[in-house]
């Protein structure tokens, strides 16, 4: 097991001229998104696009612990929550810092925060695995309700830049940086997916206690797992107070956040990287639609009805119907 | 137990005075037990003896309260599983527990990394083909667990133990509920496996299995062993009949 990143040694073989037809396509998306949004040349436009960007790299990372390990995650809030405080701290402190530099922290943050979380919670199984997540995700609400440097209940303010150099507003910019960040969520899913870890977390999905029989250091794994997951799901709150300028706990901690993180990878399909990324993009994209068209009260409801539709009649998500064997990796 | 005691322990696995509790229930109560390299023992008792329990102890997947295992004259008492499994100490389950989402090759590739480490692609792909030759399961190779019958779950369970590259086999009732003609093709598996020098611990409630694969037999009774030796003579035990053949 001298490499992580892919399961055998032949496969370090061609890994980079894989990779930059990955980074290809990635650009070639980019460039295509981009110029479509040039043309509408709205701050809705940007919105509803960061909107759904942001959903990618949520489900994406969420995935890497739910989906491939199979522990469901309560608290995602708790962890975009972290990201998003992290940038109003670090704002309060440096006001001129760069977003990306932020969003580095926070994923380091994040990651630190997985693998306490880890600590605290991986011994538990199933449902108490979950439970112990979520009352995690609460105790940071408390903390941060109760933190004024950061603006406690009443929430912060951020007075962002008028313009970003290279774009054509603010948005504009940090929809780049959104969707950067889901490029580099995807990677990190795909390789993990790939990879060694990706592997020994699958067995321990199936059955851990055989997993372990079979050599496989559960404990080790699901600590990388969510401290993977935690970086990549604090990394996407990062950049969010420059978007709106103004958040509240009750905005960071928000339920849609935690709903739809859980439901746009069982929506699209867990076993693999690109459910999350069918689901965020389908359900984030209806959500905007249904924003416009009906109101933003609609959303959690069209996300529960997928939800009920999608567990009883899919359970292996759209991927899964699309796809021969069920529970493929 | 001294340094040169350890480097020349004749035993494959030494376990002492092993105690298990399920909350006020002592499911195993300071029981010993040894194996030499290569060696087959059975492992025999009543339902709820407490015979999975102790190879959960032996394995990692529970930590006794009291007592003391050694394998290859290591202390491995506290280990965790997964450590074990790399030592050489592979188990199969009583029911079996497949990689669902797998294929039965994927199943098997998993040990071949994690416990003997293989790296190779080529070699990973060779070797669990002749497990899964060796396991009669070489045409199921693409097809998931789900899609297998009762008799190859258990070869699958072997094929999976086997490919952790062990020196010690424990086989807890891998032919229950299976035909004679099956009973026959897992113990000819077995002794093939034997024949390559790796010792086996077989649990089985089939006594014709148990007397005619193994050459010694311990017996547990509530959580107590009564009796331990050759195989014929452990049978005609007054006590071993009365608690366990006569019922
Ligand atoms: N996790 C557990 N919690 C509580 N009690 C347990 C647990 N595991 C086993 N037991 C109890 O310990 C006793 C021994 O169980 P064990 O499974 O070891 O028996 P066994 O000899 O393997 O039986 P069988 O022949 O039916 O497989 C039983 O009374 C069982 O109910
Ligand atoms: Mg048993």
């Amino acid at each position: 097991m001298s490499s992580l990143s892919t399961p055998y040694v032949e496969d370090r073989r061609g890994g980079l001229p894989r990779t930059l037809v990955w980074l290809g396509l990635a650009a070639a998306i980019g460039v295509v998104l981009f110029t479509v949004l040039g043309r509408f040349n709205s701050e809705y436009a940007y919105l509803a696009a960061y909107g759904v960007l942001q959903y990618v790299v949520l489900a994406t990372g969420w995935n890497i612990l739910g989906g491939y390990a199979g522990y469901v995650n309560f608290g995602a809030a708790g962890f975009y929550a972290l990201g998003v405080y992290g940038s109003v701290f670090l704002y309060k402190l440096f006001p001129d810092l760069p977003v990306p530099v932020m969003v580095l922290v926070a994923a380091g943050v994040g990651a630190l925060f997985g693998l306490g979380m880890g600590y605290l919670t991986l011994r538990l199984r199933g449902v108490f695995f979950s439970i112990g997540t979520l009352a995690l995700s609460v105790i940071l609400h408390t903390v941060i309700v109760n933190w004024e440097f950061v603006g406690g209940a009443r929430g912060a303010y951020i007075i962002r830049p008028e313009d970003a150099p290279f774009f054509s507003s603010y948005a504009a910019y940090l929809c780049a940086l959104m969707f950067v960040l889901a490029v580099i969520a995807v990677a990190i899913a795909r390789t993990v997916q790939h990879s060694w870890l990706g592997r020994g977390l699958a067995a321990i999905r199936d059955d851990e206690t055989a997993a372990e029989c079979s050599g496989v250091a559960s404990l080790k794994l699901k600590l990388a797992a969510t401290s993977l997951s935690g970086a990549v799901l604090a990394m996407a709150g990062a950049p969010f107070p420059f978007f709106i300028t103004y958040v509240d706990p009750a905005t960071a901690f928000s339920l849609t956040v935690a709903v739809n993180t859980i439901a746009m990878p069982v929506i699209g399909g867990m076993a693999t990287w690109i459910g999350p990324v069918v689901g965020a993009v389908l359900i984030g994209s209806l959500q905007q639609l249904a924003t416009v068209t009906i109101s933003s009260s609609a959303n959690l409801l069209i996300v529960g009805l997928l939800l009920v539709v999608f567990t009883s009649i899919a359970p292996f998500g759209i991927m899964g119907l699309l796809s021969r064997r069920r529970t493929v990796r | 137990m001294s340094a040169l005691a350890q480097t020349t322990n004749p035993l494959i696995l030494d376990a002492s005075g092993i105690v298990k509790r399920f909350g006020g229930f002592t499911a195993l109560d300071g029981v010993d037990f040894t194996v030499r390299p290569g060696e087959r023992v059975g492992l025999i008792g009543p339902n709820g003896s407490g015979k999975s329990t102790f190879v959960n102890c032996i394995t990692g997947a529970l930590v006794p309260e009291a007592g003391r295992v050694l394998f290859e004259g290591a202390d491995i008492t506290r280990l965790s599983a997964h450590r074990r499994a790399r030592m050489g100490l592979a188990r199969s389950f009583q029911i079996p527990r497949p990689f669902k989402g797998m294929t039965i090759r994927e199943n098997i590739e998993i040990p071949l990394a994690f416990a003997a480490g293989e790296t190779s692609r080529r070699k990973s792909a060779e070797r669990a083909g002749e497990i899964l030759h060796s396991v009669g399961l070489g045409p199921r190779a693409a097809d998931l667990p789900a899609s297998l019958s009762q008799v190859e779950l258990r070869r699958l369970e072997l094929g999976r133990a086997l490919a952790a590259n062990p020196r010690l086999l424990i086989a807890d009732e891998a032919m229950a509920g299976l035909s004679d003609s099956e009973v026959d093709e897992i113990l000819e598996l077995l002794v093939r496996l034997n024949g390559e020098g790796i010792a086996v611990i077989l649990i089985e409630h089939i006594m014709r299995a148990v007397t005619g694969f193994c050459e010694r037999i311990v017996v547990l009774v509530a959580g107590k062993k009564i009796a331990d030796g050759a195989a014929a003579e452990v049978m005609r035990h007054p006590d071993v009949e009365r608690a366990y053949l006569g019922q």
